[in-house]
């Protein structure tokens, strides 16, 4: 690229400035529309990622499926183990796996849990619940619980428990009540309720009972074992890829979240791909607006193009100049647009503060930098075949001789 | 001044079209010119006039015949070639000014040694100052073409066909616009640089006045010289 090609082509963007200043308009909007829609479907992504992963575990470690072998294949018969019954479901050995869950890259928080089912019991009133037992410290490693107490308090005591708002509403429970919880391992044991919460989430809400890890084993007779290694990760969206090394490290059955949420996936893949149609969209129309625009300043200049061919310029610096020019639009353009996208999304809160009704965009998925280098690699494709034309005038005829 | 033959074409024609819509524009030319002649080349319209210095500028090719021009086989160079022996050989001044807007009158004048060179450099500027300066624009410099007089701009074609050093300028009809003052100046411009180098002129005129300040008459008609 001549420095004279520069220059020409600056010259003719100045020429008519009101002209120009309205095709990098076009160009900056279309740019904007691109950024915000990056950012709100990337937004959108997190926020359905957010509130859907949220509050449960990335990743659930279990003890492995004892499935019956099949013994003997082919013949008239199969002959196959029944499943093993005689033993608890439980992961009887886990402490040792825990410093090595611990030291996964992506790991982010583990929670060894005791669980089971369980019968909560006021007067005549019963309703089922699952009880989770928590190990100290370890009550808001997976859902935020001591962000989501409404009324109490999130201390787990050897005799106290936490139940969901709903629960406390059905049973008519209230803080510092006492209540008698019956476990399916025959056990029975009150409790005092410490604190109310709301996860907003409603079974558990309805159905999950927190109580001291210790109360747990008790609870559901579980003197060494434990029922679960609950743990989050971050980014969430690498569990099922953490989950296979975890299964190869400590034997367990691992199952990511992303197994049972793949109606999420297909649904955040089907709104990426409109994203990407319409971003698609509004660089075609970049193009073709260049193109045409380009088309037009060249059949303008078709005596000035046909002069500096007579004049000894080679039909390089012809096709430079404009390809230069619609490059310099496209850039100067996008550069704006990005601008103006910035400070537009600037004032939106980020996606995890959005209320009901509020768009969740997030400026950090704008794609600013592809927004503004995929435009001006459009507007300099769509200059071109205009100016592969404009090298193509016949001096002769352009000049009228 | 020498006699060196500068160009020379011979049994030289163009046809346009082809068939019996066809038309011979020019039967068979025979011409040469010497370094530092200067020319007129008269006809009435139609003769062609303007086909003959558009071939000579190689900014069209002949339909057959023999064209040369310092030694080079103009009738075999490639598109390029003729290009670049454009830009280095030839000045053009046409009846028309074709300054390019957007440029002022010293820009111009440098436009065709800029385009050769892919930039502007200060040797370029001085020279362009030095023809600005000797065609009497040195003061409209800065000035774009739409803010000069018709015989100020056809003055800055002048300037700006002589910035590479030319052998020969082609001017097709240069005063063709210009009222009979400003006419005379860009004939008394031509004739005084055409004195002073060795650039020769090629002058298309049906204009008596213009052709009577030339040292040679070459005349068409119909497509044939009839007097050179």
């Amino acid at each position: 690229m001549s420095p004279y090609a520069v220059k020409l082509a600056i010259r003719h963007l100045f020429a008519h400035p009101g002209q120009t200043a309205l095709l990098m308009a076009g160009v900056a909007l279309g740019v904007s529309v691109f950024i915000f829609m990056s950012a709100l479907i990337g937004g959108l992504a997190n926020l359905l990622t957010l509130r859907t992963v949220g509050s449960i575990p990335h990743i659930v470690l279990e003890r492995p499926d004892r499935d019956p072998a099949i013994l003997q294949v082919g013949g008239s018969a199969q002959v196959v183990l029944q499943k093993d019954l005689s033993r608890r479901e439980q992961i009887a050995i886990w402490q040792p796996a825990i410093p090595i869950i611990e030291n996964t890259g992506g790991v982010i928080a583990v929670s060894p849990q005791i669980r089971g089912s369980a019968f909560v019991e006021r007067g005549q009133a019963i309703a089922p619940v699952g009880v989770i037992g928590v190990m100290p410290g370890k009550l808001s490693a997976i859902a935020d619980i001591d962000g989501a107490i409404v009324d109490g308090s999130s201390s787990l005591p050897a005799d106290g428990i936490l139940i969901g708002s709903r629960l406390a509403r059905d049973l008519g429970l209230r803080v510092g009540q006492v209540v008698r919880l019956s476990s399916d391992r025959g056990r029975a044991r009150s409790f005092r309720i410490g604190g109310i919460f709301t996860l907003g989430i409603a079974s558990a809400d309805r159905q999950a009972v927190y109580m001291n890890f210790t109360a747990a084993r008790a609870l559901f007779d579980l003197p060494t074992g434990i029922s679960r290694i609950e743990i989050k990760v971050r980014p969430a969206t690498a569990a099922p890829r953490i989950a296979e090394r975890l299964r190869q490290s400590t034997g367990l059955k691992a199952t990511a979240w992303t197994e049972d949420n793949s109606q999420l996936f297909e649904g955040l893949d089907a709104q990426a791909r409109t994203g990407t149609i319409i971003k698609a969209f509004s660089l075609v129309t970049i193009v073709i607006g260049i193109a045409s625009a380009m088309l037009l300043s060249i059949v303008r200049r078709q005596s000035e193009i046909g002069i500096m061919r007579a004049m000894g310029a080679s039909k390089g610096l012809v096709v430079s100049i404009f390809v230069l020019e619609g490059t310099l639009i496209g850039l100067v353009g996008a550069v704006v647009g990005a601008l103006a996208a910035w400070l537009a999304l600037l004032p939106l809160p980020p996606v995890t503060e959005v209320r009901n009704g509020g768009l969740p965009i997030d400026r950090a998925q704008g794609d600013f930098l592809m927004a503004v280098l995929l435009t001006t690699l459009a507007a300099m494709l769509a200059s071109i075949l205009p100016a592969r034309n404009a090298a193509r005038i016949d001096p002769v005829e352009a000049i009228g001789q | 001044m020498s006699a060196e033959t500068i160009f020379s074409v011979s049994g030289l024609t163009k046809g346009f079209g082809e068939g019996e819509a066809g038309a011979l524009v020019l039967k068979g030319i025979d011409l040469a010119m010497e370094a530092g002649e200067m020319a007129a080349l008269l006809g009435p319209s139609g003769s062609g006039k303007s086909t003959l210095l558009t071939i000579l500028g190689t900014l069209m090719r002949a339909s057959g015949g023999r064209h040369e021009m310092l030694g080079v086989d103009l009738m075999q160079a490639s598109d390029a070639q003729r290009t670049e022996f454009r830009s280095r050989y030839l000045g053009f001044v046409f009846q028309f000014h074709h300054l390019l807007p957007d440029l002022s009158a010293l820009e111009n004048v440098m436009m065709p040694a800029a385009a050769a060179a892919g930039r502007e450099t200060l040797a370029m500027r001085q020279r362009a100052m030095e023809l600005l300066d000797a065609v009497g624009l040195a003061d409209r410099r800065d000035y774009r073409p739409s803010a000069m007089s018709g015989g100020q701009r056809q003055r800055a074609a002048v300037a700006r066909a002589l910035i590479n050093n030319p052998v020969l300028v082609l001017a097709d009809e240069p005063t063709g616009n210009l009222d009979r003052q400003s006419a005379d100046q860009v004939m008394d411009l031509i004739r005084s640089i055409n004195r002073a180098s060795d650039t020769s002129f090629l002058i298309s005129t049906h204009d008596e006045h213009i052709a009577a300040q030339c040292r040679r008459r070459i005349e068409l008609l119909d497509g044939r010289i009839v007097r050179s």
